[in-house]
């Protein structure tokens, strides 16, 4: 019995390390971040661009996932990090596994800026955060941060 | 940033058109000068630099990733056209209480560190980077000296690759300054580049 609790533990122990081990990050350029701002699925997609090291996108993010949970059914949050690659290990994988995040994460890899942001919006400088909320009849870009009324105000207007 | 904002725009629905006010300026625009404490101490100005042809005006500070990432760019630029009649003259526009990091004290040990030879001013008041329109650091304001004043002639990013100064394909500002000194038009008057946003 002793040895089939340690047993026990230690699996336990392995399998809560595996699962620190285990967050791949999606990683793209911008062509690989393209599809994620034009979805043809029916639900209305909302998506952050963001940082661990931009103050005001990790204070925004937790409505996000709040709105993720909220409205499962028929919403997805993407949140695209635009964190840099020398911290993907040190400081992003670390911030996702620390607020458990449940909204999809992909990165965006791509230093020739100048070109695709005016892709994003033709609206946006540059700096973030920035969010995109769109579905198939309506596309809004948001220059500015949110509180959790705030989006889901915008939210309905999608519905 | 809200209570800037309706101050602008209130003070702006009186004085001025609230567009130039709100978007700050635009290819063309004359820029006000400004009097603003540099690091040693001393206030600066634009009508300072007397025999100036222009100016490189950078919005930056400690504190962002990609202002730090420029950190040596924009030291090279400042080497490379001063003498040529374009200073670089960077201004940290962020709250300070918001951003201990970009206190006075702290601009002052990173330019020494640095080993910076342009001015390092603080936008203390944060009234001059609405004026420009600045949003992010790093943000480039070239400016060109005329007798009508510094006219605004290119706004963006400071190059097309913030991750690696060796990897960069088009150098942005540098052309710019180059056909300016040229006497010809800039080819890439605006360009974006991800930043941080200015801490109010």
């Amino acid at each position: 019995m002793k040895y089939f609790l340690i047993i026990l533990v230690l699996l336990n122990l392995s399998c809560k390390s595996e699962k620190k081990d285990a967050i791949a990050l999606e990683i793209h350029d911008f062509t690989g971040i393209e599809p994620y701002l034009s979805l043809e699925g029916s639900k209305t997609y909302v998506v952050n661009f963001w940082a661990t090291w931009c103050a005001p996108c990790v204070k925004e993010l937790p409505h996000f996932e709040a709105l993720q949970v909220n409205h499962k059914e028929d919403v997805e949050v993407i949140l695209v990090s635009l964190d840099f690659p020398h911290q993907y290990e040190t400081k992003l994988k670390p911030f996702i596994q620390k607020h458990d995040l449940k909204s999809k994460v992909v990165v965006l890899d791509d230093p020739d800026m100048n070109s695709w942001i005016p892709k994003v919006d033709p609206q946006w400088d540059g700096a973030i955060p920035v969010t995109l909320i769109y579905n198939t009849s309506k596309r809004l870009f948001y220059n500015r941060t949110f509180t959790y009324d705030e989006l889901e105000t915008e939210l309905q207007t999608f519905f | 940033m809200k209570t800037i904002l309706t101050l602008l725009v209130l003070f702006s629905t009186v004085a001025f058109t609230p567009v130039t006010i709100d978007k700050g300026y635009d290819i063309g625009d004359i820029a006000a000068d400004f009097k603003l404490e540099n690091i040693d101490g001393n206030f600066v100005s634009l009508s300072d630099f007397k025999a100036a042809k222009g100016f490189i005006v950078v919005f930056t500070c400690n504190t962002c990733p990609y202002a730090v990432a420029y950190e040596d760019r924009i030291e090279a630029l400042n080497k490379k056209y001063a003498k040529k009649g374009y200073p670089v003259i960077a201004i940290m526009p962020n709250n300070v209480e918001t951003k201990p990091g970009d206190s006075m004290e702290a601009m002052q040990k990173r330019a020494k560190e640095k080993g910076f030879t342009f001015p390092y001013l603080m936008d203390a008041d944060q009234s001059i980077y609405p004026k420009f329109g600045a949003t992010k650091t790093p943000h480039v304001y070239i400016l060109e000296s005329t007798n009508r004043g510094p006219v605004v002639q290119y706004i963006g990013a400071i190059d097309d690759n913030y991750k690696a100064a060796a990897l960069v394909k088009t150098k942005y500002v540098e052309n710019a300054v180059d056909a300016l000194l040229n006497g010809s038009a800039v080819e890439v008057p605006k360009t974006r580049a991800i930043g941080c946003s200015i801490k109010i």
